[in-house]
């Protein structure tokens, strides 16, 4: 083990600060709030009070599990294609991708709603054609579709950043061993780019899980996700601790979540380039 | 046109300040008001008001805030919170030290039992003398201490009259099986319940969890016939003719009517809600003088006029209402004649019992209908495909140490 320098400490000590003030702090409040109720007093009453909310838990993670495969279907070739093209063409297209983000997320729901609604730009355009409208809003594949359109940046660029740095000569290797397209795709370029589509999987998957604004939104606040329920805790009932022990449960769910999604990872590559280690 | 006319009204009046009375109480007078705005140069005020609640100098309008500051030197540090939950949730957490609120009745309410306000000192608001009688002593401060009336609506509803048919007056309309999916309720608990208590006669204040349970079924057969549950969106769905009748607030349908005009509203005969947003003066204000020279400000003819004009909600301010330059002067729907004013109740402020088992009512409204089997599939099929895809890699990786070891 080398020993750290002085120095090193140094400039990491903004980072432990960071860590400590805004991500450890805060985890330690959401636990203490958890177990203790209006008083102050330790209790398992939050706990015990969210038997009532397992359908919501249950609908949040599977509107999160939708959201993330079809953002990896329209990601994986997205960011191959990209990753594949001259690089000139590629600085243009990464750009394309990053540019929705420059926008607010509730600029751009609201955009999503203004062309969904009833008497939108899509149903209009449909009714000037002659087919008959169809309700969009309101509807659980409108807060899918939300989540994929507001998170799929984050899917695209891990994996692209993966696939650019993916060793060509590996793929000509196994071409001149003999394999064929599809033989390549799933032994080699896919097994590479494990960690880049891991990072990506945990990037969508966590905001589609704990959102409340898209599901508000575009769903019209039918479809009660978790994150709309913790909101209304701290926001309307003041209610702190119930809503604490809501995330609290929600933290531990999306860590099990992303204990299985690790157990991918794979063990036998020395990949690097995701967003996560 | 009629911005600018209130603009030039009150630059000029800037300048010309109306004479105070001495009356008995003997609020300042303009010369002592000069004198404090004076001392009082240079220092700082936080207000913390509800966001697009202030005129801010948009499209020619006053921009109140500068005026202030160049009227008496004081800095206006100025940020906004969208609910009343909010604004407490602050105020409580002692994070910031704010010199003006302005929340509403209820909040003011809990605010005063909390001991989080300060009296407020009146001599130093003579134009407190502008504030008609009836938004004087209040249920939340009967005495005058703690609040200054800023603004009053009420809640109506507004339906589009192309698509219903005569002339509703009842909050049942939002419950008629006939306009299914063109109705929407506030995605809020406290408005939300209101509607079905009015409509079932119980006291919106109630303390009793039978009927807040009798609310919430009226609300659950509610759910069959909406199109959904709004807060802002309400401005471009009810614009758009996307829906047809929602219950909102009564210088909001002002606003929309202009984008369209097929728009109609009534105050239902059951009875509304009715609210008081004031002006309070917190106990960790750093600058107290100066924030009641704000608030006096606030309620001097042009600027209350000015902020009237834009906000186009109710004042409270009799110089404004008599004001001939008041483009919404007399307005059945704002200031509705003694005969067509609706029966109206104000929201008191709910204990910590009542308020969870409204939270976790609205919650279940929420839930309510949503489990479907699809979901259990869905997550079960991807539960089993991940187990599976665990066993397998496991055993893969077993297979490949064996190989390594051979």
């Amino acid at each position: 083990m080398e020993k750290k320098t002085l120095s090193a400490k140094l400039l990491a000590s903004p980072h432990i600060v960071w860590s400590v003030l805004f991500i450890i702090a805060p985890l330690l409040m959401v636990a203490y709030y958890s177990f203790t109720n209006a008083d102050g007093s330790f209790t398992f009453e939050n706990i015990k009070a969210l038997a009532g909310y397992q359908e919501v838990f249950l609908n949040s993670i599977w509107y999160g599990i939708v959201a993330t495969l079809i953002c990896l279907v329209i990601a994986y070739p997205t960011a191959y294609f990209i990753a594949r093209s001259k690089a000139r063409v590629q600085s243009t297209m990464i750009m394309l991708v990053m540019l929705p983000m420059w926008t607010s997320l509730i600029v751009r729901t609201y955009s999503i709603m203004s062309l969904i609604e009833n008497t939108g730009i899509i149903n209009t355009l449909l009714q000037k054609f002659g087919f008959d409208p169809i309700q969009m809003i309101n509807t659980s594949g409108a807060v899918v579709l939300g989540m994929v359109y507001d998170f799929l940046p984050f899917m695209i660029l891990p994996i692209y950043s993966v696939l650019t740095k993916l060793d060509n000569k590996l793929v000509e290797a196994a071409h001149d061993l003999g394999a064929d397209k599809i033989t390549v795709l799933t032994k080699v370029i896919l097994p590479l780019s494990r960690s880049g589509i891991l990072s990506g999987i945990t990037m969508v998957f966590v905001p589609s899980v704990s959102t409340f604004y898209i599901s508000q939104k575009l769903g019209g606040g039918n479809f009660a996700l978790v994150g709309e329920i913790i909101e209304g805790q701290f926001v309307t009932s003041n209610n702190f601790n119930l809503g604490a022990s809501l995330s609290l449960v929600l933290m531990v769910l999306i860590l099990i979540c992303m204990a299985v999604m690790n157990h991918f990872s794979g063990d036998e590559e020395e990949s690097s380039g995701g967003l996560m280690p | 046109m009629k911005k600018l006319i209130s603009v030039l009204l009150a630059l000029s009046l800037m300048f010309s300040f109306s004479v105070v009375s001495y009356a008995a109480s003997s609020p300042l007078s303009e010369s002592e008001l000069q004198e404090k705005y004076k001392d009082l140069a240079g220092t700082s005020i936080n207000v913390y008001n509800w966001g697009e609640y202030i005129s801010d100098g948009s499209e020619g309008t006053m921009n109140v805030n500068e005026e202030f500051e160049k009227l008496t030197g004081i800095k206006v540090n100025y940020t906004t919170y969208s609910t009343n939950e909010d604004m407490y949730t602050k105020l409580k957490s002692g994070g910031a030290a704010y010199d003006i609120v302005i929340p509403s009745d209820y909040m003011i309410q809990r605010l005063i039992d909390e001991g989080y306000l300060q009296k407020i000192n009146f001599d130093n608001i003579p134009n407190y003398k502008n504030i008609m009688d009836e938004y004087k002593g209040l249920y939340f401060d009967p005495q005058n201490e703690y609040s200054v009336p800023y603004n009053v609506g009420m809640v109506g509803v507004i339906y589009n009259k192309t698509v219903v048919k005569g002339n509703p007056t009842s909050w049942s309309l939002m419950w008629d099986e006939e306009y299914k999916g063109q109705i929407l309720q506030f995605n809020n608990p406290r408005d939300g319940f209101a509607s079905a208590m009015f409509l079932l006669g119980i006291d919106v204040n109630t303390e009793d969890k039978a009927e807040w349970k009798r609310a919430y079924q009226k609300l659950v057969e509610q759910k069959d016939v909406l199109q959904s549950y709004v807060s802002d969106e309400i401005y471009n769905k009810m614009e758009a003719g996307d829906a047809a009748i929602a219950a909102y607030y009564a210088g909001d349908y002002l606003l929309m009517k202009e984008n369209n005009p097929d728009l109609e509203f009534y105050y239902p005969e059951e009875g509304t809600n009715i609210f008081v947003d004031s002006m309070c003066i917190p106990k960790s204000s750093r600058n107290k003088e100066a924030a009641e020279l704000y608030i006096n400000f606030l309620l001097s003819e042009e600027v209350a006029l000015a902020n009237a004009e834009y906000l186009y909600y109710a004042t409270p301010n009799k110089a404004v209402i008599n004001n001939d330059n008041y483009s919404l002067k007399g307005n059945p729907i704002l200031y509705p004649a003694k005969e067509d004013m609706p029966k109206t109740q104000y929201y008191h402020n709910l204990d910590q019992e009542t308020l969870s088992l409204m939270t976790s009512l609205w919650s279940e409204l929420k839930i309510e209908g949503t489990s479907n089997t699809a979901v259990y599939i869905g997550l079960g099929t991807t539960a089993g495909i991940g187990l599976a895809a665990i066993v397998y890699v496991t055993i893969r990786k077993k297979k490949r140490e064996k190989l390594y070891d051979e």
